[in-house]
C-alpha cells in the first residue's frame, strides 16, 4: 500500500497495515513465551500470574487494535470496559470456597 | 435553550440520536461480545475452582507433543486469521469488495485449520481414555471442563466460518455494507480473545515435563 493510501486508512478507520502486523508480531511473539514460561519450574500461583497477566495484555492488543476500540468514542469503552471487569471481579469471589473445599476432601 | 435540549433529548429517545457514533448493528455485536465474555468467564471460573478443589485433578496432562505443539499451532492460525480478517475489514473499508472477499476466504480457511487441528488434538485425548465423565488421570470433572470450554470455543469458531461465508457471499454480490463486514470481524477478533484465555488456563497450566 503506498503511503498515502495508508494515512487515509489510518485515518479514516485506524490503523495502518504496518501497525496490524507490529500487533500481530507482538501477540505471537507474547504467545511462544508463555509456551517457554510453563516449561519453567515455577510455583503454580506465580506461573498462573504470569501468564493470566501476559493472556490480559494480548486481550489488550486485540481488543485496542484488531477491534478498534481505541479508535472509537471513549464513551465506548467507558460503557463496556469499566462494567465487564467488574462482573469478572465479582465472580473470582467463588474462590474461597474452593480452598474450603480442598481443605474439607483431604481431611477426609 | 430549554426547547433545543428537548429536542434533543427526544431525537436521542426516538433513535435519532447515535451516542456512540456507531450503527446499532456494531453497537449489537459489541453488547453481545461482553454477554459472551461473561459466559466463557464463567466457564474458566468454574474449571479453576474445580481444578483447586479437588486434589485428585490431574495437573501433568499435556506433553508437549502432541498436546501443547498442536495447541501452540492452533494458536498461531487463528491468531493469523485475526490478522487476515483486519486486513478484509480494511479492504472493505477501501470498497475492495474483490479483496475483502479473498481475505475473508482466508479467514474462513484459518478457522476450518484450527477446526481440525482441534479435533485431532481431541482424538488424542479420547485415545488415552479421557471422555466426558471420564478421565483415568483421576478427576472425572477434568473431561466434563474441558471438552465443555473447548467445545464451546470450537462452537464459536465453526460459527463463526459458517458466519464469514454468508459475509463473503453478501458483500461480494454488494448485498451486505462494509459495516457487515467489520461487525464480522468484531465477532472473529472476539473468538481469538477467548484462545488467549483458554490456551494457557487449559494448556499451559497442566504441561506435562
Amino acid at each position: 500500500m503506498s503511503g498515502h493510501g495508508e494515512a487515509a486508512q489510518e485515518a479514516g478507520h485506524g490503523g495502518s497495515n504496518r501497525l496490524f502486523l507490529t500487533v500481530w508480531i507482538t501477540l505471537v511473539v507474547i504467545t511462544l513465551g508463555e509456551v517457554y514460561l510453563a516449561y519453567l519450574h515455577f510455583p503454580a500461583v506465580t506461573m498462573l500470574l504470569m501468564l493470566i497477566g501476559l493472556s490480559v495484555l494480548k486481550a489488550g492488543l486485540i481488543v485496542a487494535y484488531f477491534m478498534h476500540l481505541r479508535f472509537e468514542k471513549f464513551g465506548l469503552f467507558l460503557t463496556l470496559v469499566p462494567a465487564t471487569i467488574f462482573c469478572i471481579g465479582m465472580m473470582t469471589v467463588i474462590f474461597p470456597d474452593s480452598l474450603r473445599l480442598l481443605n474439607i476432601r483431604l481431611m477426609h | 435553550m430549554t426547547e433545543s435540549h428537548s429536542e434533543v433529548v427526544s431525537g436521542a429517545w426516538s433513535g435519532g440520536g447515535s451516542p456512540y457514533a456507531m450503527g446499532s448493528k456494531k453497537l449489537g455485536m459489541w453488547l453481545f461480545i461482553v454477554s459472551d465474555v461473561m459466559t466463557f468467564t464463567a466457564l474458566l471460573m468454574a474449571y479453576s475452582y474445580s481444578r483447586l478443589a479437588n486434589p485428585d485433578w490431574p495437573r501433568s496432562v499435556f506433553p508437549i507433543w502432541p498436546a501443547i505443539a498442536f495447541s501452540t499451532t492452533m494458536t498461531v492460525v487463528l491468531l493469523a486469521s485475526s490478522l487476515t480478517m483486519v486486513m478484509a475489514v480494511a479492504a472493505a473499508h477501501r470498497g475492495a469488495r474483490g479483496a475483502a472477499v479473498k481475505w475473508l476466504l482466508a479467514t474462513m480457511a484459518g478457522g476450518l485449520i484450527f477446526c481440525g487441528l482441534h479435533v485431532t488434538e481431541w482424538f488424542h485425548l479420547i485415545e488415552e481414555g479421557v471422555r466426558l465423565f471420564e478421565n483415568p488421570w483421576g478427576s472425572p470433572l477434568f473431561g466434563a471442563t474441558f471438552f465443555g470450554i473447548t467445545g464451546l470455543h470450537m462452537t464459536h469458531v465453526f460459527c463463526g466460518v459458517i458466519y464469514l461465508g454468508v459475509i463473503a457471499w453478501g458483500y461480494g454480490s454488494s448485498r451486505f455494507s462494509d459495516e457487515d463486514v467489520e461487525v464480522s470481524g468484531l465477532y472473529w477478533h472476539f473468538v481469538d480473545l477467548v484462545w488467549m484465555f483458554v490456551f494457557p488456563m487449559v494448556y499451559l497450566m497442566s504441561v506435562k515435563y
